[in-house]
């Protein structure tokens, strides 16, 4: 299908905007080829099915919306956590914060560096997986990460990793707009946890590929920060090998406008992927719409997938959730489930849901659900009725919404600190 | 201890007078029972009380130790020692029944003013109380109510009262759907906290539950009213004959 001169004339005007970073060898191909798909497929416009519910105009423009900073009171998220941290500032590697890269088990490299070298393993990943994950739905804005990503992180696990790497994005520039490319390779047999968090830039374009090799471990958790007004489109594009395990969950609370894309193919027999996230918005202080979109490949046999999004949504916040399952032809005994649900605490607030599944095979297992409702008025009785002023309770059953998403994360502590972030956050607006 | 006076209820989405006028006094150390056929009020009534949505007084008051209970949002009632053990216990998925009852117990001593119970205390508190209902670790864990059994459900009722422990107890069919053990577990678990500062206004259909919590005055309500008041037994004569001889009586 040609694409749209707007669309072709909107792409050349971001383009004509960036700076690609100056690479060699593998790495100025990789740009380039990336470059050229984007030019094929032009940049996302609120006419592409994939972009109904919302609104790309403040990703594809040329400046970043400017926002505003966000003062933090708070102690950082992980911080009671041993990990290895590796700072960011507005989308930009700083030694001065970060630890030492050096760890057993894991290589950790800067992207700069690895694209510089001739020969690099990362070569047959960066831009690899997202190519892949082009088909058959474009996902543009992953292309121009490609082409004109300037920072980032490549690591590549060799055994069990024995603390998490966490990535740490600061963000103290109100116009930054930073695009950030990771590259993750776990060797077969081994075992990786990634932690992200912070809000990044005003802007932010992340994409982070990541290949698990059979019986691999990869466990990421991220939260979004707390800034109102940040903007953020970011991918995931992984690749899963036989009795490999993938697991993410995600905490979005606050940003004006949050796209995260997960994109992955189950490649190896007997491999499993979850993907959660929960999601917080309220739109009293700036708007908030918050969307995932996940598209799933069962490419193998006796894979399980699982897909746990659960939102809470009030003045007006926007929730949207669009998730496929895809069954190619011969996985067989595939276990696929989707669930999405709304807590609507208002009636300002909505939640527009896409579930998607189209099987190839015909002995699997899959499943879809989604939900949208209001506090169960009867649990809040019975609640108060013990003596639970009516704001505790609704917390309280706010909570044990959002629990399924945060029971996927596998360690216990991260998920205390999950839950602790999410009564902080609605103790803030008790109070307010 | 709770004295209601010429209490009409209606609903507040339609205009069906329910109660009409109700006048009930317990005192404190007694256990009065109300009994009466299907549509009698009795249900609506505990609702009212513990301060349920929907309802709409148009008259009459009821007050616990002299203060006004209508005037009170449900989660006041329940700290000034109101409790209510529901017909129909609710499932919460998602909260745990430990921190059902630490969130309930803490929350109420904050009402009154009082110092939230230390964790371990608590702990000690919960095992003795759940030890005395038969109510073992794995139900203490589980989500509040969720896959609980009929009897499980209303046995986790009667342990929040021994954690709350109200002033003024309301049980609404608490005999419904249990087991003659299970009613002797509960009954046993209500007679443990008849004290002479307690008061308790048990709502059942039948005898049964009486032969085990012994009432001391027992109630006849019918269409929305108190027709009839006496002794025990007075509840051996519904057993007995119905309640279509006492209404005929008071027609």
């Amino acid at each position: 299908m040609a694409v749209a001169q707007t669309k072709l004339d909107l792409t050349e005007t971001r383009i004509g905007a960036l700076a690609m970073p100056q690479s060699k060898g593998w790495g100025q191909t990789a740009r380039a080829d990336a470059l050229a798909r984007l030019r094929a497929m032009g940049l996302p416009a609120r006419r592409d099915e994939y972009w109904k519910y919302t609104d790309p105009s403040s990703l594809t423009q040329t400046a970043a919306p400017r926002a505003a900073l966000h003062v933090d009171d708070e102690a950082p998220i992980f911080g009671e956590i041993d990990r290895l941290r590796i700072v960011f500032v507005d989308g930009v590697f700083d030694p001065t914060q970060s630890d030492d890269l050096a760890l057993a088990g894991i290589t950790i490299e800067r992207l700069a560096d690895v694209m510089a070298a001739d020969l690099h393993w990362a070569r047959e990943h960066y831009g690899v997986l997202e190519a892949a994950g082009q088909i058959p739905v474009a996902r543009p804005l992953a292309a121009l990460n490609t082409a004109y990503a300037s920072d980032g992180i490549v690591m590549r696990a060799t055994g069990v990793v024995e603390k998490p790497i966490s990535l740490v994005y600061l963000h103290n520039d109100p116009t930054s707009d930073a695009v950030m490319h990771h590259v993750v390779r776990v060797e077969s047999g081994a075992s990786l946890t990634l932690l992200e968090n912070g809000p990044a830039a005003a802007r932010f374009n992340k994409v982070m590929e990541v290949s698990v090799a059979d019986d691999g471990e990869f466990h990421h958790i991220r939260t979004q920060g707390r800034d109102h007004e940040r903007r953020a489109a970011t991918h995931i594009f992984a690749r899963l090998g036989a009795r490999s395990q993938y697991k993410s969950f995600t905490l979005t609370a606050n940003g004006v406008l949050t796209r995260n894309e997960h994109v992955i193919t189950l490649s190896g027999d007997d491999a499993s992927a979850h993907v959660a996230g929960a999601a917080l918005g309220d739109g009293a202080q700036a708007a908030f719409h918050h969307d995932d979109t996940v598209f799933i490949t069962h490419d193998a046999e006796r894979c399980e997938s699982r897909q746990v999004f659960k939102k809470v949504l009030r003045n007006g916040a926007v929730g949207v959730f669009q998730g496929k399952i895809l069954v190619k032809p011969g996985a067989q005994k595939t276990d696929g489930y989707q669930i999405s649900q709304s807590l609507l605490l208002d009636d300002d607030s909505v939640f527009l849901a896409k579930p998607e599944l189209e099987i190839y095979a015909d002995d699997v297992s899959c499943s879809h659900g989604s939900t949208t409702g209001a506090i169960d008025e009867t649990a809040l009785f019975y609640l108060r009725a013990r003596g639970v002023p009516r704001d505790i309770a609704t917390d309280l059953l706010v909570l044990a919404f959002i629990d399924e998403a945060i029971a996927e994360i596998a360690d216990e502590r991260l998920a205390a600190d999950i839950r602790h972030r999410l009564e902080l956050w609605l103790g803030r607006r008790r109070q307010g | 201890m709770l004295t209601i006076k010429n209490l009409h209820v209606k609903l507040e989405d339609e205009d069906k007078q329910i109660l009409k006028g109700v006048d009930l006094t317990v005192e404190a150390g007694r256990v009065h029972a109300i009994m009466g056929p299907n549509g009698s009020g009795k249900s609506t009534l505990s609702y009212v009380l513990s301060g349920r949505d929907g309802y709409e007084v148009t008259e009459g008051s009821a007050t616990l130790e002299g203060e006004d209970l209508l005037a009170m949002e449900a989660e006041e009632r329940a700290a000034a020692g109101l409790f209510l053990a529901f017909q129909y216990p609710v499932e919460i998925p998602g909260v745990g029944n430990m921190t059902f009852l630490r969130t309930a117990l803490n929350a109420q001593r904050k009402t009154r003013g009082e110092d939230e119970i230390s964790a371990g205390d608590f702990l000690k508190l919960v095992r003795e109380k759940a030890k005395a209902l038969k109510i073992d670790a794995d139900m203490l864990k589980r989500p509040v109510n969720v896959g609980f059994s009929g009897g499980e459900k209303k046995r986790n009722e009667i342990l929040q009262m021994a954690m709350l422990e109200p002033k003024m107890c309301i049980l609404d069919e608490t005999d419904s759907g249990l087991d003659v053990d299970a009613m002797k577990l509960v009954a046993d678990g209500v007679n443990a906290l008849r004290d002479s500062g307690r008061g308790f206004l048990v709502i059942t259909h039948y005898q049964r539950l009486l032969d085990h919590i012994a009432p001391d005055v027992v109630h006849i309500m019918a269409d929305g009213r108190i027709v009839k008041t006496g002794g025990p037994e007075l509840a051996l004569e519904v057993e007995k004959n119905g309640y279509a001889d006492i209404l005929a009586e008071v027609a």
